[in-house]
């Protein structure tokens, strides 16, 4: 079973790249002509080093120029730039549509790659780190493509063009050139590896600074009501001045790679100045070959200075290509059988589980040797301690996760044969913690059923017995959630759960101490209602009351990850055994 | 946008640099000076090459021969102005860099110190988020001109410096380049105006779209459990299409304007070129004048574009600014007076006429008054939305009430010190927030307490024994917002965080919800023993029954108070409320007895 996202460091750069271009076909259409014009747009850079040395050569014949040739040589000149400049104009547009396009294919295929993952798969990361994959790590991608890819492109480019056109003038002194520019060169990896070094400690001091604020704001009741303003304060500025310091280092390194350059090709213009003309004597070079020389070094300068932030952002580029290909890689563990899948009918549904085995990867068995069936209609409460395998059995029932072993069956049909679309409309969990998505409250509640009118959506609630919480609500169905739900109180949030999931009208619907917020009065309402509206369906129910045990037609009790006892309470609290246990203590908690 | 606002924003944002400079004067003098360097340097090096094609090599072509001394003069002059703008180019970066990550750090740590200083009901009307990007991205753009600003002023010297120079050479050349520069910086201001608003958008989407994975990712279990998956994809693929159009936006005006901007210099030292060569043949310049004037143009063609980017940064930056002044201009501190309050005993707490509402008209509390004696315990009751919680954080002074006052130990909590409440009273809130700490630090939040007393009061709060089979002990990292734990191991370490201190007041706010109700009672049982007036929100009979008072409350008011018992005969609500399970489960018993007589029947 493979649980956490692959970690793909194995594959080289460019196995990454090639992968992940294979999965955007939206970016190698049409990529040919593409670079053909970048080609055309680089060809634009040498013009100004030619007319120099055309004006100079042919321009100046022994001392009286000729203005007519001059003119019309710079003329053209001036129209083949302006052709290249259009051709940088298509270049970057098609550049642009085809890996925004393409990014954007990548990018919703990750999100719903995502949600395919299994929860057990979607916790071995932090949320932060999951939504970066879909978020940051493709936006690197494009940076790269759209600045740097490009120009390391012109780059090559730039360099062959000058380096060809300077053979035609004078082979020796494209040596010397050459011979400038390759220590420079070789020291670039070097120099990259410390700058990469560098952002990677911004990036984690940033990281740092951002969680130090965030606690501060998050936890700004906790702070208050302790008097640790001071303390929190301190911990900020220490984050904030680690991240202004790694800030600066990083400056420090690009603020002495990139000048060396122009050093570099200061000294092989002072070359070319002494070895040319000595050349020149010896009258292997004209004097305008020799000046448009010292033009075509400048074309060297441009390249050299940007390349360790573009092999930099290479670097990042290929680092968020694996963490998206990471995501896609890795296959999901509960895998929904699609269409070849098994399509359950409406009606009642019946469960059996077969000798399920469970435990989270590395870790000890949370369920065992759990054999149970239920008959359709009937209500079940489930009961245990903390950490009794409660949870861990709704889960698998609405298959969030696969047994280790053994199966679990709705009317017969094994659960991973049962294709999820037909699967998560029969049945319906609510969580303990109801998440509410940041919307009105109509809209959250139309999550469960995305066609509901606002009128259905009231219905539901009145049939929930929560008519007049709706009323007491500012803006009723339009009452804003916030973010999270946060607007509301716990209890409210878990209202809404509720009612979401009965919304959805499933045939078997299962709680998950899904009103454990709620105030004595509202849950008692709610329980009643709720054994109206499921009435001739199966419900399940993990309980925390009595009340919810005595209601069901039959009880299951849980210990340490075994089914230990099951039937009607009435029957149960009457053996001893654990059920007793938890009776006893229930009773001592309400009247005591 | 109209010219006047656009105006008004230049204005702010030429202030937004003033203050950064006011702020930071010697640094931003050593980066102007290098830039300055580096300005003066440029045009040296194409006077440099100017001189060596005039006295080197063209003599040399002509003589077929070259003096040696002129030869190294001029490898002297190459090499040397490029070492002195190679230090000016450093300088400039690393002074621009100090400058701009100075201020951007004590922006933050101005806004923060802000944060922690503003009282709750203003975070309350604060979005999390935008108090996060206030202290993290708005002050990061409200700086970001900062990095090419002395580079502009460098340039304005390299501008007068290459000006002058031309002038000197050839007025007539000169001319060319007072056409091609100006009109540089006209397209490059033109460009960083159009570009900057599409920039904003993409960046606007790209924040929503990373919005929506969180949220979604958050979810992750609701939308399973509803076979949502589809309808989600359809929501992001919709922002990330937007994103998509936008950057293909922004994507148009970069392909647009960026060749132009090669383009415009070449044609620049092409015009130059047909120029000079007219101006060679009236000789009235010579053939190293020409070259030094070209080279010229191809060295100031990127530069130039600095003043583009200060200029186009600035809209962006001033909106940075206000939002960071906002938040360093909002008033309502909180005011602390200078009553000390002394003593170990339990403390006595008087509420006397609480009023308060979180927007105007609508109270949440209305006249609540109560008085708890030392030692005692005392249960606030009420259904949902009856203002409990509200109450609680008037308690602590969390939040100032709009009227009426809050008596500890006889003292008006807003007479007292600051941190005298902090020191008495502690709150356990109904949502438990962890520190990114360990477990030590989350319990003495800093303050010096040994471990003994820190296992004494996880022992108080039922902690002890999860925490002790943690793989550190006390020294165990809890993660981000303590996802590690449970939510009632949360509780418990939130719990002995408060008794840890040894308040002469615990407030609980429904603070053990997550608990299994065995292990409530046993510390409900624990700090009883516990020398400390208690206040608790409760719904469960267990926890009401230890309290030797009730407080009841609804829609914001007192409605009734005093022993359970008393409350259970004279209270309806009270009654009702209480009893919800014990009345279900005896009409059930009636009914199913109903069923039996009607069997047997």
């Amino acid at each position: 079973m493979s649980t956490s996202i692959v970690k793909d460091n194995e594959r080289s750069a460019l196995a990454t790249i090639r992968r992940g271009l294979s999965l955007t076909p939206e970016f190698r259409k049409g990529l040919a002509v593409t670079l053909m014009l970048a080609v055309v747009a680089t060809v634009g850079k040498i013009i100004v080093p030619i007319a120099v040395q055309q004006t100079i050569d042919s321009g100046i014949k022994n001392g009286t120029p000729d203005v007519g040739y001059i003119v019309q040589a710079v003329s053209w000149c001036a129209l083949a730039v302006l052709l290249t400049a259009l051709a940088g104009y298509l270049m970057n547009v098609r550049l642009y549509r085809a890996t925004e396009s393409s990014l954007a294919t990548l990018r919703i295929r990750g999100f719903r790659h995502v949600h395919d993952l299994s929860v057990l798969t979607q916790n071995t990361e932090r949320r932060g780190a999951l939504v970066s994959r879909v978020t940051n790590d493709v936006d690197q991608i494009s940076t790269f493509m759209q600045w740097g890819g490009l120009m390391i492109i012109v780059a090559f480019g730039q360099l062959l063009v000058a380096t060809v056109l300077m053979f035609v003038y004078s082979w020796q002194l494209t040596l010397l050139v050459w011979a400038c520019f390759i220590p420079l060169m070789i020291a670039l990896p070097r120099f990259q590896r410390w700058l990469s070094s560098a952002y990677t400690i911004v990036r984690e001091r940033t990281g740092d600074m951002l969680s130090a604020v965030s606690e501060s704001v998050v936890g700004a009741a906790v702070i208050r009501s302790h008097s640790s303003e001071q303390r929190t304060a301190e911990r900020i500025d220490a984050a904030v001045e680690g991240n202004r310091r790694a800030q600066l280092r990083a400056q420090k390194i690009v603020a002495f790679v990139f000048p060396l350059t122009e050093i570099v090709a200061a000294v092989a213009i002072a070359g070319i100045v002494l070895l040319g003309v000595r050349l020149g004597l010896s009258g292997g070079i004209t004097q305008g070959q020799l000046i448009g020389f010292l033009f075509l070094v400048t074309l060297f300068v441009s390249p050299l200075q940007i390349a360790t932030e573009v092999l930099n952002e290479a670097q990042n580029a290929v680092a968020g290509w694996r963490r998206i290909l990471g995501v896609l890689d890795t296959p999901p563990d509960v895998a929904d059988p699609g269409d070849e899948g098994v399509a359950l009918p409406r009606g009642p549904i019946s469960v059996a589980f077969e000798d399920v085995h469970f435990a989270y990867p590395g870790g000890s068995p949370v369920l065992r040797e759990v054999t149970l069936e239920i008959p359709p209609r009937t209500r079940i409460a489930v009961v245990g301690e903390t950490g009794s395998g409660k949870t861990t059995f709704a889960k698998l029932l609405t298959r969030l996760m696969d047994p280790v072993a053994g199966r679990v069956t709705v009317d017969g049909a094994d659960l991973r044969e049962v294709r999820f679309s037909s699967l998560r409309e029969r049945i319906v969990m609510v969580p303990q913690d109801g998440f509410l998505f940041d919307g009105s409250l109509a809209e959250n509640i139309r999550y469960g059923r995305p066609d509901a009118t606002d009128a259905e959506i009231a219905l539901a609630l009145t049939e929930l017995g929560l008519a007049d919480w709706l009323d007491g609500l500012p803006a009723g169905l339009a009452t804003p959630v916030g973010q999270r739900g946060e607007s509301l109180s716990a209890g409210e949030r878990q209202l809404v759960a509720l009612a979401r999931a009965y919304l959805a009208d499933p045939d078997l619907l299962l709680l998950d101490e899904a009103t454990s917020a709620v105030d004595p009065a509202t849950e008692v309402r709610l329980a009643r209602a709720l054994e109206g509206v499921t009435r001739g369906r199966t419900a399940i129910s993990i309980a925390h009351r009595l009340s919810t045990a005595e209601n069901a037609d039959e009880v299951l009790v849980f210990d340490s990850g075994r089914l230990v006892q099951r039937g009607p309470h009435a029957s149960l609290v009457e053996e001893d055994g654990v059920y007793a246990d938890l009776h006893a203590s229930w009773i001592s908690a309400a009247r005591s | 946008m109209t010219n006047k606002v656009t105006s008004a924003v230049m204005r702010d944002g030429l202030r937004v640099l003033g203050v950064a400079i006011r702020a930071e004067k010697l640094v931003f003098t050593a980066a102007v000076l290098a830039s300055g360097l580096y300005g003066g340097m440029t045009v040296a090096s194409a006077w440099a090459l100017g001189w060596a094609t005039e006295n080197v090599v063209l003599p040399s072509f002509e003589s077929g021969d070259v003096t040696s001394a002129a030869l190294w003069t001029g490898v002297l002059f190459i090499v040397g102005t490029a070492v002195l703008k190679a230090i000016g180019v450093a300088g400039r970066r690393i002074w621009a860099g100090t400058m701009q990550y100075n201020m951007q750090a004590r922006s933050r740590r101005d806004v923060t110190k802000q944060y922690l200083r503003l009282p709750l009901s203003w975070h309350h009307r604060h979005p999390t988020g935008q108090l996060l990007s206030n202290a993290s991205s708005d002050a990061e753009a409200a700086w970001a001109p900062l990095a090419p600003l002395p580079m502009a002023v460098g340039v304005i010297v390299m501008l007068i410096t290459a000006a002058v120079a031309m002038v000197i050479t050839d007025p007539v050349l000169a001319l060319v380049g007072f056409l091609i520069f100006p009109a540089i910086a006209v397209l490059n201001l033109v460009y960083q105006r159009r570009l900057s608003p599409l920039a904003t958008h993409a960046q606007q989407l790209r924040a929503e779209v990373s919005e929506i994975a969180h949220e979604s990712f958050d979810g992750a279990l609701v939308v399973k459990t509803l076979g949502r998956e589809e309808l989600e994809t359809e929501r992001f693929q919709n922002r990330a299409h937007r994103l998509r159009d936008a950057n293909i936006a922004v994507g148009r005006v970069r392909g647009l304007f960026d060749p132009l901007l090669e383009a415009l210099p070449t044609l620049g030292v092409l015009a130059v070129l047909a120029v000079g060569g007219m101006r060679l043949s009236s000789n009235a310049i010579t053939s190293g004048e020409l070259v030094q004037v070209a080279y010229l143009f191809t060295l100031l063609a990127f530069p130039i574009r600095a003043l583009g980017w200060v200029l186009g940064e600035l809209p962006r930056a001033v909106v940075g600014w206000r939002r960071v002044q906002d938040v360093l201009e909002a008033s309502g501190s909180m005011e602390y007076g200078e009553a000390e309050l002394k003593g170990a005993q339990p403390a006595t707490l008087e509420v006397d006429g609480l009023t308060y509402a979180y927007e105007e008209g609508r109270e949440v509390l209305h006249g609540v008054s109560f008085t708890v004696a030392a030692g005692r315990t005392v249960a606030l009751v009420g259904p949902t939305g009856s203002g409990k919680s509200t109450l609680i954080q008037t308690l602590v002074r969390l939040v100032d009430p709009h009227e009426g006052v809050v008596r500890l130990d006889g003292v008006d909590l807003t007479e007292i010190a600051y941190g005298g409440i902090a020191d008495t009273v502690a709150l356990v809130p109904q949502q438990t927030f962890l520190f990114d700490d360990t477990v030590r630090g989350n319990v003495t939040l800093g303050l010096r307490i040994d471990d003994q007393d820190v296992w004494a009061a996880l022992r108080l709060a039922q902690a002890d024994g999860f925490v002790s089979r943690l793989g550190d002990g006390l020294n165990t990292r809890v993660g981000e917002r303590g996802t590690t734990l449970s939510g009632g191991q949360r509780q418990r370490l939130a719990l002995a965080r408060a008794v840890v201190r040894r308040p002469r007041l615990l407030v609980l706010d429904d603070a053990t919800s997550s608990v299994d109700p065995q292990v409530e009672a046993r510390i409900l049982t624990g700090l009883r023993d516990a020398s400390a007036t208690v206040v608790v929100v409760a719904y469960r009979m267990a926890t009401i029954a230890l309290a030797d008072e009730v407080v009841y409350l609804e829609h914001g008011r007192v409605v009734d108070r005093g022993p359970h018992d008393e409350l259970l005969t004279r209270c309806g609500g009270y009654r009702n409320l209480v009893t919800a399970y014990e009345r279900e489960e005896a009409e059930r018993a009636a009914i199913e007895a109903d069923e039996e007589e009607e069997i047997s029947a």
